[in-house]
């Protein structure tokens, strides 16, 4: 139907229309029982490390919606491109989209150069974007990847912030795993070590933080490829849920068959022929 | 260029620095299209991003003409605005959908995804506006 108050096409993009009605609805809310629906949040702890062939990242996978946990196997551990893999704190929305984007603009670069894009450029991007919307996009990014200048790790905050170290932990864990992580880190470790010591710091941010929590995810990335092994440990609190409540067929024993032949006999009979050309 | 176009060019170009008001005619707010205003809402934006959203394309373009006008001379940014400007008018009427291919091309948008591709689609709004009030507002005639 036609609007006669439009005027233009609406701007693609950020609407932000509905400012000005949420801002009313919270505060006629603040006073009645009722709370606005929280964003699902990662509350985690995704932590790195550079190594003597490569890096490792790694992450837990619990994403919580105020105090309920939202999802027990979240993957935080995202695919930006065959030698880059980005881990996502923050809003699980924001860093979802966000990698989104980023993979989808490294995959075109590829497809017109016909090279794998560069850490830096990732991370180039990435500030970009973040800054662009000055934090209002929350995600706190770990990238990690090997290219034709060596192996990197960067840490990309909300606001658009860099930092170039050789280990990293962000998230709400982030300080128990930092706590490891300076400990144990020695330059040009050994790939297994590497493995153990992000474990270990993932482990302690589990331990000690209510934000995350069930499995550990570890990806590791090399010049010759990349293993994304997902759990690489589960944890020891399984819950023993089904997933499905259907019977097995033989579940229950049959005691007596009985068999009643039903007897039709034909009353009318007729033949009509259809044309197969 | 046809000078009764000239009015709505004015709109597209300059760059707003407050809230864009429905003017109706004789300059006094448009209550029947627009609504009641309320002077809170004109003046201040509702949300941090608001007018910085609004404007970055213009100021992103004006950081770069600036840029380059500095590093090459003036007939830099003077030869690629003279094509922007051609490849602005390759378009449809204003309610119908236009692709912008020679815009989007000469910009470099063709060759990366952002938040205006995926959210808020012109061609899957659901209010659509009146031909004639589109015309007319793209002529300046109302």
């Amino acid at each position: 139907m036609a609007l006669s108050n439009v005027v233009e096409t609406p701007a693609s993009g950020f609407n932000f229309e509905n400012v000005c009605r949420n801002v009313a609805l919270e505060g006629l809310l603040q006073g009645g029982q009722t709370k606005a629906p929280k964003p699902m949040k990662t509350g985690t702890t995704i932590a790195g490390v550079l190594c003597k062939n490569g890096v490792v990242l790694g992450a837990d996978t619990r994403a919580t919606s105020g105090e309920v946990v939202a999802d027990k196997m979240c993957a935080k551990i995202h695919y930006i491109s065959p030698n880059i893999y980005c881990c996502g704190a923050g809003t699980a929305a924001d860093t979802e989209k966000t990698t989104d984007l980023l993979s989808s603009n490294l995959t075109i670069f590829s497809m017109n150069s016909g090279r794998n894009p560069r850490v830096v450029m990732a991370v180039n991007i990435l500030q970009d974007m973040l800054f662009r919307y000055r934090g209002q996009i929350g995600a706190s990014l770990i990238l990690g990847g090997v290219d034709c200048t060596g192996n990197h790790l960067y840490k990309v905050g909300p606001y658009g912030s860099i930092d170039n170290v050789p280990y990293l932990a962000m998230g709400s864990g982030d300080l128990a795993a930092l706590g490891i992580l300076e400990d144990r880190f020695k330059a040009d470790m050994e790939m297994e070590e590497a493995k153990e010591l992000v474990r270990d710091a993932i482990h302690s941010g589990i331990m000690s933080d209510l934000g995350s929590g069930n499995n550990i995810d570890i990806c590791v990335i090399t010049k010759q490829g990349v293993d994304y092994i997902r759990p690489y440990q589960e944890s020891e609190y399984k819950d023993k849920r089904q997933r499905r409540y259907k019977y097995r067929p033989g579940t229950t024993s049959i005691l007596t068959e009985k068999i009643v032949p039903l007897e039709l006999e034909v009353v009318q009979e007729t033949v009509q022929r259809m044309d197969t050309a | 260029m046809n000078t009764r176009g000239l009015r709505s060019q004015l709109k597209d170009s300059v760059p707003v620095t407050g809230m864009g008001q429905q003017v109706g005619a004789y300059g006094v707010q448009d209550t029947l299209r627009s609504g009641f205003s309320s002077v809170k809402n004109e003046l201040l934006p509702s949300h941090a991003l608001e007018l910085s959203e609004k404007n970055f394309q213009l100021n992103q373009d004006k950081m770069n003409f600036s840029n380059l006008r500095n590093i090459q001379g003036l007939h830099a940014p003077l030869k690629l605005q003279m094509e922007y400007r051609a490849a602005r008018q390759i378009q449809r009427l204003p309610f119908l959908q236009s692709s912008h291919l020679a815009l989007d091309t000469l910009k470099g948008n063709d060759e990366s995804i952002s938040f205006e591709d995926i959210l808020n689609d012109p061609s899957q709004s659901e209010m659509v506006g009146e031909p004639h009030i589109m015309m007319e507002y793209k002529l300046g005639l109302m």
